[in-house]
This record gives structure tokens, sequence and C-alpha cells, in this order.
């Protein structure tokens, strides 16, 4: 079939409306009345919050409103739910939400900030994800700091017979690696506005990237049972018709349109707080988070600790690879187990090893919880495994083209989760780089296929 | 002294949410005059889904790329996606979007076959016009078959489309699972120059080579391939949250103290771009969006070892770091 305009190179949708700012962003909307929202952070990593009054801060001219734990329906989100919106009680890290306020400016609502009588109880706190998997480390959350994949504190992944392969081989290359944490650094900061409609219908201008992930974690925040309603005083203050059992329909998210994400927009960030405030107050409630609050407490890439131990034959062939990946997650969830996962599951790189043991944990610390960017687990397991590569190359004497080569993945190959590969096209890739680079490689690699080993 | 090396990189990465799950839909309706608005709840992000699943209508409906409006803003109305990320939206999102325009296809094929007296299942939509293959005089174009269905025959010519690869979980033992709609496949070369007074390291060349199943749009796919490169060359030199880790001291709080790279850090990025379709992919297509950021790094910092002789084992490879591990050697 001939494609007339799959495979075109035809200009980008919305480029010229970006590059001449005509796009419309969630912090170009503007409605008239929006209070300004601004939020209480924990000063101290780990705490017991013993007095939380913020009478005086409610009773400020000019400030509409002041939420706090007990004005979340459901205080709990997140893929594993185990994130409150506002913190109740415990502090898990430095910067965690403890309250907000909605005032009718930036200044109003930094001063409402100062007058919220905010005592925390600071206890001892684990930084160090290696410390925290210590069973005396202090606990982060009191299910213990490390995640468990059904009755293991980690994710298995076995292929073949590991203690065989180490047995078959000639020579075993073991190499520690640490991958930092990283920051998107996308230009447009976590940004939200929303806007009560006297019908009961709420308006949030997102700028999420997962709309439909979002709205569903949303209604689940704003969801309770007629009889659980902490917050009696919302039905009067806002006046409308909002039903305390949100469904889809009940807000709509406005949003599709992101300037810039990397991950950083797939956890909710600002939407849930704002759409408290907008309840309680009645009026449209917008937050845009400072550079500094972003880069300090919202998601970012969580480090890594990754050691590897790899069976190598003299020949180049990789025999057995054990692995054991440690992820810093941060104080909750997030993303966090599905990082691991996906980590976990390509752990051998686009190798084909026949024995495998992939061992991942996901390990809580005081931080801020760390999350998705751009490449989930499967960055720090590339930088790793690619470095581990180089280092085999080098200790066989073998060329580092050679060693990717022989043990590139071919068609029908199993990965470390046993699927059966097809669409395989590494060797043809580096031929590609190479041809690409002016590297001229030995035939004997020349001639090699994703199709075929070409060796036994 | 100033030494160069030369280092590569190798990776794969799965198109989709590993374990899939992650539904997505889509709506196509032609208009009675023969333009189409594609409704989808994918988020473009910055890189280019808008732009891709008006490729893909298109091409199933025989138009051109500017007669399809995308609508994604807003949840009453657009259909679902899970989200933009996993490199999942031209795979999972393309096919629901060619899923609805083929149905919309359908129904303009039923209406021109009455009109021209032929069997809706010997219609093709190529060049703005429904088609009888194989015989070009017997054709009409889009907007007249598209009035005639909404006017004549009452018709709304809409398709609604859907993709979702089952859920799958890991076996707890063995964690056996078939998680991915399917694999790239990359190799990076990298060419660095180390300055063994100073630690600094200059990336002189950067080579990219990526298997995208079949590239929809090249322009787009070789941004991906910039922007994740940028992004990979921050992470190998210069990038970290926590210069303390794991202490929260000193972590930066602007853009002046996280030192992303800029363009003056950013050499030519060269590009190369290889087809091997994905078997069930939207016209062979597979994620591209996240691999561009993974294999770089890993090439510069063995580009830094084949220059100097040292592994720089803990990222960001920076002056300090690339410093210690000379003075530990002993020299370049």
């Amino acid at each position: 079939m001939t494609m007339k305009v799959v495979g075109q190179r035809v200009k980008r949708y919305d480029g010229m409306a970006h590059v001449t700012g005509e796009t419309r962003f969630v912090d170009d909307v503007i409605v008239p009345g929006t209070l300004t929202v601004k939020a209480l952070r924990s000063p101290v990593s780990k705490g017991t919050i013993k007095t939380m009054d913020t009478s005086s801060a409610e009773a400020m001219p000019g400030v509409a409103g002041v939420i706090t734990a007990e004005d979340v329906p459901c205080n709990a989100y997140g893929l594993v739910p185990d994130q409150p919106v506002i913190a109740d009680e415990t502090v898990r890290f430095k910067g965690e939400v403890v309250a907000a306020v909605a005032a009718v400016d930036e200044d109003t609502a930094l001063e409402a900030l100062e007058k919220i009588n905010l005592e925390i109880e600071e206890e001892e706190c684990v930084l160090d994800p290696l410390e925290a998997m210590k069973p005396d480390a202090p606990k982060v959350r009191p299910e213990g700091n490390v995640f468990m994949y059904d009755e293991r504190p980690f994710r298995q992944i076995i292929l073949g017979d590991i203690e065989a392969g180490f047995k078959d081989a000639d020579v075993v290359v073991e190499n520690e690696y640490v991958h930092p944490s990283l920051e998107h650094a996308q230009l447009e900061l976590q940004t939200s506005l929303a806007v009560p409609a006297a019908s009961g219908k709420l308006t949030i201008y997102t700028v999420s990237q997962a709309l439909y992930f979002h709205l569903g974690q949303l209604c689940g925040i704003l969801q309770m049972e007629p009889d659980q309603i902490q917050c009696k005083s919302w039905a009067p203050k806002t006046g409308s018709s909002w039903r305390h059992n949100a469904g889809f329909s009940d807000v709509n998210y406005i949003g599709g349109t992101v300037g810039g994400g990397f991950g950083s927009k797939n956890d909710i960030h600002a939407d849930h707080v704002t759409a408290l405030l907008a309840l309680k107050t009645g009026q449209p409630c917008k937050w845009r988070w400072t550079r500094e609050e972003d880069l300090l407490y919202s998601t970012f890439r969580g480090a890594w600790f990754i050691t590897i131990k790899d069976g190598v034959k003299k020949d180049g062939r990789i025999v057995a690879r054990q692995m054991k990946s440690i992820r810093d997650a941060g104080g909750y969830s997030s993303l966090n187990p599905y990082v691991v996962d996906k980590h976990s599951f390509v752990a051998t790189g686009p190798y084909f090893v026949p024995n495998v043991q992939i061992h991942g944990y996901c390990v809580y610390t005081n931080k801020p919880p760390a999350s998705s960017m751009r490449g989930f687990g499967v960055t720090p397991s590339v930088f790793a495994t690619e470095l581990q590569m180089d280092k085999i190359a080098q200790e066989l004497g073998m060329d580092p083209w050679e060693v990717r080569f022989i043990n590139a993945y071919r068609t029908g190959d199993q990965t470390p989760t046993r699927r059966v590969l097809n669409s395989v096209a590494l060797v043809e890739v580096m031929q590609k780089l190479a041809e690409k680079a002016g590297v001229d490689l030995p035939d004997k690699l020349k001639n090699m296929n994703s199709k075929e080993r070409g060796w036994t | 002294m100033k030494k160069r090396g030369i280092g590569i990189g190798a990776s794969l990465y799965p198109t989709g949410m590993s374990g899939g799950g992650d539904s997505s839909q889509a709506q196509v309706k032609v208009q009675p005059d023969g333009t189409v608005v594609l409704t989808t709840g994918a988020c473009d992000i910055g890189e280019g889904c808008k732009t891709v699943l008006a490729q893909m209508a298109a091409e199933v409906l025989g138009i051109n790329y500017e007669q399809v409006k995308v609508i994604n803003d807003n949840t009453d109305n657009c259909p679902l996606s899970f989200g933009t990320f996993a490199s999942r939206v031209t795979y999972v999102d393309g096919k629901a979007t060619v899923d609805a325009a083929e149905k919309a296809r359908d129904i303009l094929f039923e209406v021109a076959g009455q009109m021209l007296e032929a069997n809706p299942g010997d219609m093709e939509a190529v060049d703005g016009k429904i088609s009888v293959k194989g015989s070009p005089d017997r054709s009409l174009p889009i907007g007249e078959v598209a009035g005639a269905a909404t006017f004549g025959m009452r018709k709304l010519v809409v398709g609604l489309g859907h993709y979702m690869r089952e859920p799958s979980a890991p076996d707890p033992e063995t964690g056996e699972i078939d998680p991915f709609c399917t694999l790239a496949w990359a190799a990076v070369l990298a060419e660095v120059e180390v300055d063994t007074e100073t630690g600094e390291v200059d990336l002189l060349r950067l080579v990219c080579s990526y298997d995208v199943g079949t590239a929809i749009n090249p322009l787009l796919t070789e941004g991906q391939i910039e922007g994740g490169g940028a992004m990979s060359i921050g992470a190998a030199l210069s990038e970290e949250l926590y210069p303390n880790y794991p202490s929260l001291e000193q972590a930066p709080t602007n853009l002046g103290d996280y030192a992303i790279p800029t363009t003056m850090d950013i050499p030519d990025i060269e590009a190369v771009i290889h087809e091997c379709p994905s078997t069930n992919g939207p016209f062979g297509a597979k994620g591209i969006g996240e691999m561009t950021a993974n294999t770089p790094a890993p090439a510069i910092i063995n580009a830094i070892h084949d220059a100097v002789g040292v592994w720089i084992m803990t990222l960001p490879a920076t002056p300090e770091r690339v410093l210690r591990a000379l003075d530990e050697k002993g020299g370049a």
C-alpha cells in the first residue's frame, strides 16, 4: 500500500501557535474573581502534627478559605492509593502540604500561611534507601520501608538456571552503578485552576498529561458516602448543588496541550487542592507552583543503586545475569512500584541472556515521592547495562561493538519474562549507526542479522 | 591535555504500559462537507500526537492532513485515553484512531455504494474521493458522499474506535509476563574530548540510530531524537537533583543551579531512522518518545573511558568526578 500522508514530514499541528505565543496554556486562562492558592509545607522530613490551628488565617480579610486534611473527603490517592492530598497527622517528607489557603491575592495568601499555627514534633527520618532497608531503620510508613510484590520485598524475574549459568561461565564481571535523582525541568510549572459552577459542575484547567487517569483519581478523592462527610461546612459555604459523590461527569477536565511533561505531570500535583478550595469557597481558585517548589517538592526520577553480576564465556556470550536494583521511591508510592517493574522486565537490556535472576526493590525514604520520568525504570538499567557491556569487552579483550552484536536479541529469543520476540532490529540498528558514524565494522559483524544468531 | 574518545551504547524500549490495560478511544466524525474532526483524549505534551493522529486519520480516509482538525481539550467531550506516557500514544491511541477512521470510512463506502450502484466492499478512499477500486471514473468527492449521507440518508458519519492491550500481571515466582505492545531498538555513538586538567567533558558528536517501526512523521521522530538526546546529555554530564545525596542539602532551587544543557552544550545530533515494522501497530509504528533519553548517557560515559581510561560509575560525569577518577587512577 502506498501511503500518502503517513510517513510525510507534515508541519506540526500546533507548531506555529506555539512559537508565536498564541497557544493558550493553563496559566493564560483568566477567570474573573479567581483566588490565589498557596500551600503551607512541612519544614521537616518526618514528624507528627501536634497543632494545626487555621483560625487566625481564616479570620484575615481577603482570605476566602483554608483547607487541611480534615477537608479532604478521601485523603489517599495514587496508583497505590497511599498518598494524602494534605498530610494528616504524619508528615513523611520536607515540603509535604499540610494546609492550603485561597485568598484575594498572593500577598494575602502568603501572609495567611504565616498565621497558621503549626506545631510538628520532628522525628528521626531516613533519607538513604540502603539505610531504610535495614530492619531497625526509622519507619517511613507503618507497613515497612520496602514495597511488597506479592509475598516478596522485591520483584523477582527468573529465567533458566542462574547457578548453572555461572558454572558454565569462564569469567564473572560484577559492578555497582549509581543513577542519581533527576528533575524533569519541564518549562510549564505545576499549575491548576478550578472553577465551580452553580450547577454543581466543577471545571478544572489542568497541566495533566493523563486527563482520564487523573479524572478518575480526582473523583476518588472527592468521593464519600453521606455518613462519612467530615467537612459539613462545605454545602452551606459553597451554596451549590454539588453532590458529595463526584462522578466523572461532575468534573470537566480541560487541558490536552501541555507545556512539557516528561513524566512530571503523570501524578496529580495541584488539581486536588484547587478543586477542594473551589468547592469550599465557591470561587475559582488557581495554584501555580514556583520553580523552587517544582524542583524541590514535585515528583522526579528517583535515584537507583544497581549491582550487576554477569557470567560470561570467553567468546563474549553472557550466560548468566544476576542483578539487584534498588529504587529510592521517596515518601509515597506514586508510580514507583510500576517503575521498578518496568526496570526489572527489561533488565538484560537488548541482549539475550539464558539464565537470569533479577531482584528489583522499591524502597521508601523521607524524600518527596519520586515517580515517572521519560524512560521510567528503563533509563537506569540502560545506563548500567551499557557500561557493563564495555566492562565485559575490556575484561575479554574484545571490541565493544562485537560484544553487543554477539549478545543482541534475535527473532524468537526469550526475554527474562519469557516473551518470545518478533520485530527485532538491534543488529541492523547498530549496523546503520556504524555506517552513519563512519565506523568500518569487521565483515563478521556486517554480515550478521536479527533473524538468526549466526553463531552457536 | 585534551584527549578524545568514542563510546557506544544500545538499548530497547517497550511501547505501551507494561502489563497492558491502558485503553484509548477515539472518535472520527466526517462533516457534511467531507472535512474531518478527530476527537481524542490524548494529551499533546509537546511530542506532537495531534499531528501524527491526524495523519493517521487522513491516511485512512484518503484526504489531506490539513483537512483533519483535532479536539483533545476536555473530558466532557473527548473519548478516554489513559494518558501520554509509556511511549504509548502513537501506538495505542493510533490504533484507536485508525479503528475510528475505518468505521467512519465504512459508512462512506456504504453510502457511496448506493450512489454508484457498487458493492461497499469494493470501494476505496483515495485523493479526497470515494471510488470503486480499479474504476477511477466511478468515483465521488468525499464531501459529496458525506453530504448525501447527512442530508439524503440521514446518517451521522461517525466512527468510534478503541484499543486496549489485555491487562496481565507478572507471575509472582518467575515474573513471567508478556507485558509490551512491541519493542523498539536503539544504538548511539558519542565522541568526547576530555580536558585532563579541568575534568571538563566536551561532547563533540552524537550519532543516534533508532528503530521506530514506521516513522509516521520523520520530522517529529527526529525532534524526539534531538530532545531526548539533550535530556540524556544533561543526565550524563551536568544534572543532579541532590548533589549531596542522600542529604537534601544544597538541592537546586532554580534552573541556574540545576544545569540542564543549553544549545551551547548540544552538538548537532545526527539521526538515522530504521524501520522494522511492528506486527500489530498502526501502519507498523512503535513508540519513540522515551527511548531517546536513555542511550546517549552511557555512550558518553563509555567515550570518557575510551578517552582517559576512567569509569564514571555514578552519574553525572561532572568535572569534579572526572578529576577524582583521574587522580585515583594516577593520571590520564
